[in-house]
């Protein structure tokens, strides 16, 4: 088995408190599914979507969000899969990509040390 | 942990309720920006890390810090109430001062006063549900539409008007006033009624949204309830009524959606509890010398939530019920019931001779129920051909692919009957 993380980019939980509930019901089937596969090492944190960027030799500090709406990050799950299809085909169920939002799917570097 | 049903549907409500008495309702706009933050700050958290183990208090946490920051970032461009003005220039008074607004005991009614709020005198009754739908039952605009079978435009204009209407009145409805709220409650009952029956005999197509909008006017009736001033015989009456009602809900669909009438509905499948429930509430309505007409509708409810089936149904019981209610609150519909109640009792062409004889029998002519009556109570007679004429002008009239379907049948209904008797016909003509 090896790592992947997932990053849940852009989405929205909807408008509506019924959508938004319909909505953390389908993340929570999703997870509750990974989780009963045994696909999750971790289920991550969410991360607030305002923050700061520093950069440069000059250390110039600017506020975020850095990326536009629709590609911010908001969260990651640590995900333990065969191989990078198998994390792909994990992925496709994950309930973001209903309301126009993307997971990105990386490899954890192995490290033989 | 799990979500309780319509968790957020039913937070939004408190949560709104609670910001308005905070900020006043000229910010109510305000007030529902901070809940739709704390959902969406919600909703990543959850989504995530799981529903905490009190996820109604973690949502008014998370609202009340949303409202500090709100009244922070807003204190020199928006106008709050004095008090609350003076409070909320100093960060020394800020955070106690929106620590104590949210306190248990504050919270405790503000659901009851937004309710009333939403039933101001200036504002139509329509205008009076769509507020409570949107504001207290966390309705958006297209939910709202769907539950009127109306358009997106036409509702956010009716909320948006409303809420302007809202706004003026600067604070919410003050609870403590005894005659106030004497006098404000009918509109709140007639208001809940109103909820009710949309979802009822509304247009409304998917009868998930009929089943909501029923189920939120007896949560909101309950809230009534709670509150000694709200707990009146007409109140309690208003909440038998709800339940006797929503104790045949389901049976009134078979499995592919389709509508039964109370003579074919399966009574195995009524709700004993909230038969049960509605007696009960019943009893407790029958103090004091008010008979509303909400008394009366309960009671009619009542006899046939505990009928066997329709034939021994108690329809002359019925039919004084309905002439009492003919004398506190005449109206065409209320005429044709009783009209119909009387058939029952006595045979078809009673019936038909009452429907006759109604009062401003014209205003009933865009009302499916009146054709679809005489199309029963002729069928019954033995004249398909009638029958058959009158069914298809209430088919004309039907709102929703449900009642149409429903009178279709009874139309195909006539046709079997009226072929099972021709051919008697063919031979007299031979």
């Amino acid at each position: 088995m090896s790592e992947y993380v997932f990053l849940y980019r852009g989405g929205e939980a909807g408008r509506s408190p019924e959508r938004v509930q319909q909505s953390m019901q389908k993340w929570m089937a999703w997870f509750k599914e990974l989780g009963q596969k045994g696909h999750i090492k971790d289920q991550g944190q969410p991360l607030e979507r305002a923050g700061k960027l520093v950069k440069g030799k000059q250390k110039t500090v600017t506020d975020g969000p850095f990326a536009e709406a629709k590609d911010v990050v908001g969260g990651y799950t640590l995900i333990e899969a065969r191989d990078l299809d198998q994390a792909v085909e994990l992925s496709k169920g994950c309930p973001i990509l209903e309301v126009d939002g993307g997971v990105e799917v990386r490899p954890v570097m192995k490290l033989n040390m | 942990m799990e979500l309780s049903e319509h968790l957020f549907r039913h937070e939004a409500g408190r949560m709104v309720a609670t910001l308005t008495r905070i900020f006043g309702t000229q910010n109510l706009a305000l007030a529902e920006d901070v809940v739709q933050d704390a959902f969406c700050r919600a909703f990543e958290v959850w989504k995530l890390r799981g529903v905490p183990e009190n996820p109604s208090a973690w949502l008014m946490a998370t609202a009340k810090n949303r409202a500090i920051d709100a009244l922070r970032r807003e204190r020199t461009a928006r106008t709050f109430e004095p008090e609350l003005s003076r409070l909320i220039q100093s960060e020394w008074t800020l955070a106690p001062a929106v620590e104590e607004l949210f306190a248990a005991n504050a919270i405790k009614d503000d659901l009851l006063r937004m309710m009333f709020s939403c039933c101001h005198p200036r504002l139509p009754e329509e205008a009076q549900v769509a507020l409570m739908l949107n504001i207290l039952c966390g309705f958006s605009v297209d939910e709202v539409a769907g539950a009127f079978v109306s358009t997106h435009a036409a509702i956010e204009k009716r909320i948006s008007r409303a809420k302007k209407v809202l706004a003026g009145s600067r604070k919410l409805f003050d609870l403590s006033g005894h005659f106030e709220f004497s006098s404000r409650l009918p509109a709140v009952l007639c208001a809940l009624y109103l909820l009710f029956n949309e979802g009822y005999h509304g247009a409304s197509p998917e009868s998930a949204v009929r089943v909501d909008l029923c189920h939120e006017a007896m949560r909101l009736s309950v809230v009534l309830l709670e509150h000694p001033l709200g707990a009146t015989p007409a109140t309690y009456a208003l909440a038998a009524l709800m339940n006797l009602h929503a104790a045949r809900l389901p049976a009134r669909t078979d499995a592919s959606g389709n509508l039964n009438s109370l003579f074919d509905q399966d009574r195995s499948r009524w709700d004993s509890n909230l038969v049960a429930e509605g007696q009960r509430l019943l009893d407790l309505s029958s103090t004091g010398p008010d008979l509303t007409e909400y008394h009366l509708e309960a009671a009619i409810a009542w006899v046939h939530a505990t009928a066997t089936s329709a034939e021994e149904t108690d329809w002359k019981r019925i039919v004084s019920l309905y002439e009492m209610l003919m004398r506190i609150r005449p109206s065409p519909v209320v005429a044709l019931n009783r009209a119909i109640a009387v058939g029952q009792h006595e045979g078809p062409a009673r019936g038909l001779e009452e429907i006759h004889a109604i009062v401003e029998l014209d205003r009933l002519v865009n009302y499916p129920f009146y054709f679809a009556a005489l199309g029963e109570f002729e069928f019954r007679s033995g004249a398909y051909d009638i029958s058959q004429q009158q069914f298809r002008k209430a088919l004309a009239l039907a709102r929703n692919p449900m009642e149409r379907e429903f009178l279709q049948k009874r139309i195909r209904a006539c046709e079997q009957a009226d072929a099972l008797a021709s051919p008697v016909s063919v031979n007299k003509r031979a």
